[in-house]
């Protein structure tokens, strides 16, 4: 930049003799000799011009002048002291004396982690080892077909297509920055760099999130190399066990890991043998950790609705919302989501059991204390030490259903369960109707293109799913993806966790079907945050489209409902959570299913819930806030920053206090009655 | 930025016309309105001339960059290709298009490894007046850092004078990935066009890997700092046993060559000091290694590097800046500075000539007497080779044994006469010739003029006393890094001395592994001039605290002459001439010798340098220069066909174009 305004300084200074000359030429002609008028026509051409284009150049001029001073002024002034961060946790536990001790290793989440392309199709020339995913997006704007073509899998097989090889980004540098400005793992790294931690002993686990856990194994054989890499850290960090830091999805990731590795070879796993977790890992911090699944994920299937499950929709939402492009931006979105198999893992776990039936659900009376809090005090700060007394006067009439994850229109959210249609799904048809002579609209894959409207309409009418039956909606919708995605995940809970079909890996990321390694040195944590209002269960409408096109999604979430409160608002109803996770999902287990020795967590070993009340940043100067409780600010927050690093220094969990509890999880957990 | 300036001018015109129906309004800076009143008027036009039109020059100025700009953007990418090949005739295809329709597939893991200045390194801990680097570049990328606070950036790439390790409060360290050494600054290459090839035939990050080293640090000292070694040798475990178990190829460049001879023998020694991998690891999981551009036996260049801080690219900050550099307000400060910096790089001396006068040649004699350099000539032609060693050159043989020489006519005198004045036992003096270098750390400043004399006096060095002379000169530096490397040849290999560290990067104090069926290759660039010796002067500039500088007045008239600008030229890569490059794999590895006591089957692959015919080449797919010859095709070729399964008979054997085999049975070497 300083360089150009040199170059045009000089320039400059060339050429303002030459200007000035030809205006006070002017000024002697006028009054002189005849000859001279052939010279002056062309300049009074040229100011007649000067109007139009002249003036173009010299606003253009005067404002990039003005702004390089800015730019200038901006880059030389000290920053004023009430702008400067306060010190930062790293800061200030290094002058403490904490220091690097347990390796680390980081294992993003979903979405979050950059992907790169290693191979394409000629439409992606010059794109070679550049981010499709993460960085600043540009591709999608400039060629979006053949973005979203390089990074569908291939809906059969849930792998690369043919001729497209595109690989996750590896390193540090994977996931510190999800896009230029909105920072992932980079404030954490950067503290944990202040306390000593280094590239030897620090590690960003990245692997393709859009594969199944397994596949990344099977394609890109990241679980073995992420094993080898943490007995590499071992070695050379003097024999120190190994703090793993996995956050959102990536604790899921980490939970297949863990079982993984201790299966023999044979059998698919990677041979670390029993005692491998003993022998590794010091403790796993999983942050803002979606253990049950989320119900986002349900919305984000049925109708790619989901809010941020695909950042997607936040990146473009003018795209996707105007009419013109909305036929055909959220199709090619569902087709795109549907071909990653990731998604399905986050799909709630544990059936009716953890997440309620239609008639009550853990969280039933427990709710809507948002609403008042945000009218009458907007910051939420003191969100759970209001007195109870306010709550009790809110829940006023019946219980709100949130069991009823899936309910078509609101009514059907309401209505005692004797009255909502008995269908069962199982036994629908979904033979295509062919009267219905609508075209598909593209070639894109969707399976509701397969449906007739007569079989959406039954499935929508007067009906309500629950965390168990949704699944036989969603095997209805889209049976293929739900077939190829089904032997990678599984959703229930085990009855007799012995059973030896468990040893298959399509159960090892589901905590309610694995039991926890044999290591009761280990130390579980789930940090998370609260005071989100949290998308909990959904209403949903048929689409009134116009029927042109067939293979449109036929449902939407029915954005016109809204509540007294703010439980239920633009169709969706809200519990206590960090904006992604509900506390149910992210606490339970290391509240409850794996508190002492139970038969999940056989060993005992210790687990501990630390909860972050959100704070919404003071003003804008404070960016994303330092005290955020929400899904990925959460890792700027310095509470939770703090309590990271003092456990990779070697404190443990009853040194950094045991639990911190804000939200109502333990009364939730004690609710849910499976059995331990 | 463009997208809020391009909306401007449609804005703009429309409020200044306003005023033009109103007279009345008056606003200072509108200049549409001064200008059409200078007809009548003529009041404004003073105003008008001066902000105004500068204002108007950017303006216009920046308009056109954002159209041309935006023709550039909206131009196919595959335009530039077309224009090239309209001008020059369709373009072979790259190696990997090539490859990939011949039906090879990726097959054994690639392992490549940088050499010295080409990885980048990043901050992880500085001082103060680093604020808001953390983990950006300090080396590679746009230098920017160079520019803006120059004397922090020297303080933060320097390392400790007495260990050799990071300094307090700093931690720099390098980048890791194929990020760290495939562009070496924007635009320009090191890596970044073997890796494109790779991955057109089905290489991805799974079985191509970056070993990026701190290459700052000695090479035992990678190891004790960031365990970089113990990392290579597990990555390497893991993507074979990923790879169904293919051994893997092994691509070092440059520097990166001696790290990995230092490499296979750590990994096969007992633990403490080594890997603890056993006795055949190297048997178990390497296929091949393709050493480019190895400067196996160092490169004189290395010698002037430390001796004045001259030497043209060992440190390529000098390259970076050049204007800055010899500027001469700056130069009494900036090379002194870069010399404090490279000094404290254990790495530098890894890359002093090895084998002492054996190889490198005795005062009256060198492995390459006879060789002609036929400079532009040979470039036209592009023959050479046989016909360079059968014309009996009519200028004088040059003595390149005589590494270093005082005033040109010592360089050329005959032995008898030189009388040499041992400087070993001088007693360097007191005074010091200059105060103001005092701030400066070089060694230079412990000297008085008498040790000066005395090193003058001496005349002429070969490789043996040229060690003697940098111990001399800079005692400090060599102690610290006489530690880590040894520059000698071994008489008894098997004398259990050489088990330690310092001698593992150099190949005549070490033993290739027991690994039969592994392959060595020598790939290397020739056909440029490449520096073999010097001849120096004494500085008399009484700013400078560098008492010796190249003479760069010293040459001859003939055009043909290898003496240019005070540096004898012989063949080589531009950086390692031919000897160092290729020696080892033409004779003292071939077939069964002491040092490769296995039998490893050794190749050496010359690439004929070719520059690119024009500038729209960029820097070519023919070129021999020491790192240019990254993105020669023919090279790049051999590397795929061995990668996918081939082996050295396979790609032809040897392929020589310099005098290589000659020079090297010149050299009298027990085998």
């Amino acid at each position: 930049m300083t360089s150009i305004l040199r170059f045009r300084k000089l320039c400059f200074s060339s050429v303002t003799p030459k200007s000035a000359n030809t205006i006070r030429s002017e000024d002697t002609v006028i009054p002189e000799a005849k000859h001279t008028s052939t010279a002056v026509k062309p300049k009074r051409r040229r100011s007649g011009i000067w109007s139009c284009i002249d003036s173009c150049c010299w606003a253009i001029g005067y404002l990039c002048t003005a702004w390089w001073l800015l730019l200038f002024l901006y880059n030389s002034v000290p920053v004023p002291a009430m702008l400067q961060a306060p010190e930062s946790p790293g800061t200030r536990l290094s002058r403490e004396g904490v220091k690097a001790h347990y390796p680390v290793v980081l294992v993003p989440g979903i979405v979050t982690g950059g992907l790169e392309l290693w191979e394409g199709r000629p439409c992606a020339e010059g794109l070679f080892r550049k981010r499709l995913w993460g960085g600043s997006f540009t591709e999608i704007l400039r060629r979006p077909l053949c973005w979203l073509e390089h990074l569908s899998l291939d809906s059969e097989t849930g792998l690369d297509p043919a001729g497209i090889r595109v690989r996750a980004v590896r390193g540090l540098v994977a996931a510190d920055y999800f896009s230029p400005c909105y920072f992932a793992w980079a404030v954490l790294i950067e503290n944990f760099a202040k306390i000593g931690y280094e590239g030897k002993n620090l590690h960003m686990a990245s692997y393709d999130w859009r594969l199944s856990f397994h596949n990344t194994e099977v394609r890109d054989q990241s679980l073995s190399r992420l094993k080898s890499k943490i007995e590499l850290m071992y070695v050379t960090n003097g024999y120190k066990k190994v703090v793993v830091v996995p956050h959102s999805m990536g604790a899921i990731y980490f939970l297949h890991f863990l079982k993984w590795v201790e299966t023999p070879l044979p059998n698919g796993g990677g041979g670390g043998g029993s005692g491998w977790c003993a022998k590794h890992i010091k403790a796993v911090v999983n942050i803002g950790p979606a253990f049950l699944g989320v119900p986002k994920a349900v919305s984000n299937l049925l109708s790619a609705e989901g809010k941020d499950i695909a950042y997607a929709r936040a990146l473009a939402p003018g795209l996707l919302d105007s009419e013109l492009l909305k036929v055909q931006t959220l199709e090619h979105l569902i087709r795109m989501s549907h071909s990653w198999d990731s998604i399905v893992s986050l799909l709630p776990k544990g059936g009716e059991a953890i997440w309620g039936d239609l008639d009550a659900s853990p969280e039933e009376d427990l709710t809507c204390t948002f609403s008042k809090r945000k009218s009458l005090q907007p910051s939420l700060t003191n969100l759970h030490t209001q007195n109870i007394s306010v709550k009790q006067e809110l829940w006023v009439k019946e219980p709100t259903k949130f069991g009823r994850i899936i309910a078509f229109g609101k009514r059907a959210s309401e209505l005692p369960s004797s009255q909502l249609s008995s269908l069962n799904i199982k036994e629908l048809s979904r033979v295509n109707n062919t009267s219905n002579d609508s075209l598909p609209c593209g070639e894109y894959w969707s399976e509701y293109s397969e449906m007739s409207r007569e079989s959406i309409v039954k499935v929508a009418e007067n009906t309500a799913y629950t965390a168990t039956t949704v699944f036989d909606l969603l095997r209805f919708i889209a049976p293929k993806m739900m077939r190829r995605s089904e032997a990678h995940f599984s959703h229930g809970i085990a009855e007799n966790l012995d059973d030896p079909k468990y040893g298959h890996y399509k159960y090892w990321s589901n905590p309610l079907e694995t039991k926890l390694p044999d290591a009761p040195e280990m130390e579980m944590y789930s940090l998370y945050g609260v005071g989100i209002p949290t998308e909990r269960s959904y209403i949903y409408k048929l689409s009134t489209s116009s029927g042109k096109c067939k293979s449109n999604i036929p449902f939407r979430i029915d954005g016109s409902v809204d509540g007294k409160d703010v439980c239920l608002k633009g169709g969706a109803r809200f519990v206590d959570g960090d904006e992604s996770v509900p506390v149910i999902s992210a606490g339970f287990m290391c509240a409850k299913g794996w508190r002492g020795k139970t038969r999940f967590n056989p060993s005992g070993m210790e687990t501990f819930v630390r909860e972050y009340k959100h704070k919404p940043p003071g003003s804008l100067l404070e960016n994303r806030g330092t005290e955020s409780g929400a899904h990925v600010d959460i890792m700027g927050n310095v509470g939770l920053i703090e309590d990271v690093l003092r456990i990779a220094a070697g404190a443990s969990g009853q040194e950094l206090g045991g639990d911190r509890v804000y939200s109502d999880v333990l009364k939730i957990s004690e609710r849910i009655k499976i059995r331990l | 930025m463009p997208l809020i300036h391009r909306k401007k001018p449609t804005e703009k015109p429309s409020e200044e016309e306003v005023p033009d129906d109103e007279d009345s309004q008056k606003k200072p800076h509108e200049s549409s309105k001064t200008h059409k009143k200078s007809s009548g008027g003529g009041v404004d036009k003073g105003k008008w001339s001066c902000v105004d039109s500068c204002c108007w020059f950017i303006g216009c100025v920046c308009v056109t960059w954002w159209f041309l700009l935006f023709l550039y953007n909206a131009m196919p990418a595959s335009f530039p290709q077309y224009v090239t090949e309209a001008i020059t005739g369709p373009l072979p295809d790259p190696p990997g298009v090539k490859l990939k329709k011949e039906g090879l597939k990726a097959k054994h893991p690639v392992i490549f490894i940088p050499g010295i200045v080409t990885g980048g390194l990043e901050l992880w801990e500085g001082k103060q007046c680093a604020d808001g680097l953390f983990r950006k570049r300090l080396w590679g990328g746009t230098f920017g850092e160079v520019y803006k606070r120059p004397l922090c950036w020297v303080e933060h790439m320097s390392l400790d004078n007495e260990t050799g390790m990071d300094p307090a409060g700093i931690r720099v360290r390098a980048v890791s990935g194929l990020v760290a050494a495939d562009y070496f600054a924007p635009g320009y290459f090191v890596w970044a066009v073997l890796i494109a090839n790779l991955a057109h035939i089905g290489y991805e990050e799974k079985n191509m890997y970056m070993a990026a080293y701190d290459w700052r640090l000695s090479f035992q000292n990678t190891e004790v700092r960031d365990q970089t070694l113990s990392r290579m040798k597990s990555n390497i475990e893991l993507m074979v046993s990923t790879n169904s178990g293919k051994k893997a190829v092994i691509v070092p460049h440059s520097m990166g060559v001696l790290y990995f001879l230092h490499f296979m023998k750590w990994v096969e020694a007992p633990a403490p000091m080594g890997g603890g991998g056993g006795p055949d690891w190297c048997a178990k999981y390497i296929k091949a290694v393709m050493n480019i551009g190895g400067p196996f036996l160092g490169v004189p260049k290395a010698v002037a590097g430390l001796f004045s801080a001259e030497a043209k690219d060992v440190a390529v900050a000098r390259a970076i800046a050049p204007g800055f550099l010899d500027t001469d307000i700056f130069r009494l400060q900036t090379l002194q500075h870069v010399m404090r910096m490279t000094r404290t790089w254990d790495s530098t001396m890894s890359m002093i000539p090895k084998g002492g006068d054996t190889i490198w040649g005795g005062l009256d004699w060198s492995p390459e007497k006879g060789h002609t350099c036929f400079g532009k000539k040979q470039k036209s032609n592009g023959t050479r080779g046989e016909d360079g060693e059968n014309s009996v050159s009519k200028t004088k043989p040059v003595n390149y044994g005589r590494i270093i020489s005082f005033g040109k006519e010592v360089a050329e005198a005959p032995p008898s006469e030189i009388k040499n004045i041992d400087f070993r036992g001088a007693v360097k003096g007191q005074s010091v010739p200059n105060n103001t270098c005092r701030d400066v750390w070089t060694e230079y400043h412990d000297m008085g003029i008498g040790g000066i004399k005395a090193i003058a006096e001496y005349k002429v060095y070969t490789a043996d006393a040229v060690i003697d002379l940098l111990h001399y000169v800079a005692p400090k530096m060599m102690a610290r890094g006489s530690a880590h490397f040894s520059y000698g040849i071994a008489d008894d290999l098997d004398d259990p001395k050489y088990q330690h560290h310092r001698h593992w990067s150099n190949p005549l104090e070490t033993k290739l592994p027991n690994a039969p069926e592994m392959e060595i290759f020598s790939l290397y660039g020739v056909g440029i001039p490449t520096e073999r010796s010097y001849v120096y002067k004494l500085n008399q500039s009484p700013d400078s605290c560098i008492p010796f500088q190249i003479f760069t007045n010293a040459h001859e008239e003939d055009e043909d002459s290898c003496l240019k600008a005070g540096v004898y030229n012989v063949d080589g890569d531009e950086t390692v001439p031919v000897l160092s490059a290729g020696f080892m794999c033409a004779k003292a590895w071939r077939g069964k010798t002491r040092f490769n006591p296995s039998g490893i089957k050794t190749y050496v692959r010359e690439y004929n340098h070719s520059p690119p015919a024009n500038l729209l080449e960029g820097r070519g797919t023919q070129s021999g220069a020491h790192v240019d010859i990254m993105g020669n095709f023919a090279l790049i070729e051999d590397i795929m066909r061995i990668a996918t399964g081939g082996n050295g008979s396979d790609i032809g054997h040897d392929q020589v174009y310099s005098g290589i085999y000659e020079w090297s049975e010149r050299i009298d070497l027990k085998l």
